[in-house]
């Protein structure tokens, strides 16, 4: 327990030490991707749909978000009830799997 | 004394990967590749994923609630392929794939189904990618590191390694395939006259770096995953075909 609680601590602090020593950190994908594909005449251009405007991808989360739970409630009959049956799943490949297991379903 | 080596050891790779700052990724973004070799990829990646799309209707059929974990899956992969993790020793960032711990739950084909829709949020609505090269990125990400990370997590289990240490290889296996596929798809994109195996092998070393830890990271958090998996829930391993009834008893 000491020392999971030191490895913690030790990556706690580290940050701080590393933020000191190195300005900015990039990522492959600037350091090795588009450095090679610009020495090569390559370059990336802006994405299609460019959402890094001001809150326009929190919108897009929202939107996203609202979309995602209304399809997942429309269709929560069809994704959670075996059809026909009007009533949640509870026989199927986790039920026998469990039973041949012999543990409690 | 063997224990306390392996603490350490996990304690100083976790160390290595974990110091944070800016981060970016490793998908090829917009305009990156010449239009023939987006096209090119893109006709390669189509296959794995009809086929893939067919297997989730097939499995979607047989048990109501693959379509609910699958939309789970993507979720999964869709967070850990956008999460940048700092490199120290590179001083540069990147990202896992989790195309690992797909793989191995529902197979390498459902696995390319999984990453395109992930990559596909990613490009449309994070800058994170581009359309143009989304098959060019699911060739990488999707197909070769899920089938390296399935066979070689087959191969293991077949020679009855453990399957903790089978599920750590095959993530290590599918975060340096995706990133050598990269190196591939890069270099016969923008080569020109250029000879195309000492590039490929200049932008491979390039990613080594960064690559090398943070495929050991995932490895460990694939291996994480399945063993958690293996503790709290064999039964979910025996349905997903992961395990038989016999192994996971044991």
């Amino acid at each position: 327990m000491k020392k999971i609680v030191m490895v913690i601590l030790l990556l706690a602090v580290a940050p701080m030490m590393a933020t000191g020593a190195q300005a900015k950190w990039s990522g492959v994908d600037e350091t090795v991707v588009e450095k090679f594909a610009e020495e090569h005449g390559r370059a990336a251009v802006d994405p299609l749909i460019n959402t890094d405007q001001g809150d326009l991808l929190l919108f897009v989360f929202l939107l996203g978000g609202a979309l995602g739970g209304f399809m997942a409630g429309y269709c929560y009959r069809r994704l959670m009830e075996t059809p026909g049956k009007g009533k949640a799943r509870t026989e199927g490949p986790e039920t026998e799997a469990k039973a041949e297991l012999g543990r409690p379903g | 004394m063997k224990k306390n080596t392996i603490f350490w050891m996990a304690a100083f790779v976790a160390g290595m990967v974990a110091i944070p700052g800016q981060a970016d990724a490793m998908h090829l973004s917009e305009g990156i590749l010449p239009f023939k070799w987006a096209a090119l990829w893109s006709a390669m990646a189509l296959p794995f994923v009809m086929y893939g799309l067919w297997q989730v209707k097939v499995r979607g059929g047989q048990d109501v609630s693959f379509k609910p974990l699958l939309g789970l899956m993507v979720a999964v992969v869709f967070i850990i392929s956008c999460m940048p993790v700092p490199v120290p020793l590179a001083g540069t960032c990147s990202h896992p794939v989790g195309t690992g711990i797909s793989a191995i739950l529902v197979g390498p084909f459902i696995s390319v189904v999984i990453t395109a829709a992930a990559l596909l949020i990613q490009a449309l609505f994070l800058a994170h990618g581009g359309l143009s090269t989304w098959g060019a990125d699911i060739m990488s990400m999707g197909v070769m590191g899920s089938f390296a990370a399935y066979g070689v997590f087959r191969a293991l289990r077949s020679m009855r390694v453990s399957l903790g240490v089978s599920a750590f290889m095959a993530g290590v296996a599918a975060d340096w395939a995706t990133y050598f596929m990269t190196s591939v798809e890069l270099a016969s994109g923008i080569r020109g006259e250029e000879a195309f195996v000492p590039l490929l092998i200049k932008i491979a070393v390039a990613f080594v770096p960064t690559q090398l830890p943070l495929g050991l990271l995932e490895g460990a958090m694939t291996a994480g995953m399945v063993v958690l998996l293996y503790r709290k829930r064999p039964d979910l391993l025996v349905k997903m075909r992961v395990l038989s009834a016999k192994e996971a008893a044991v």
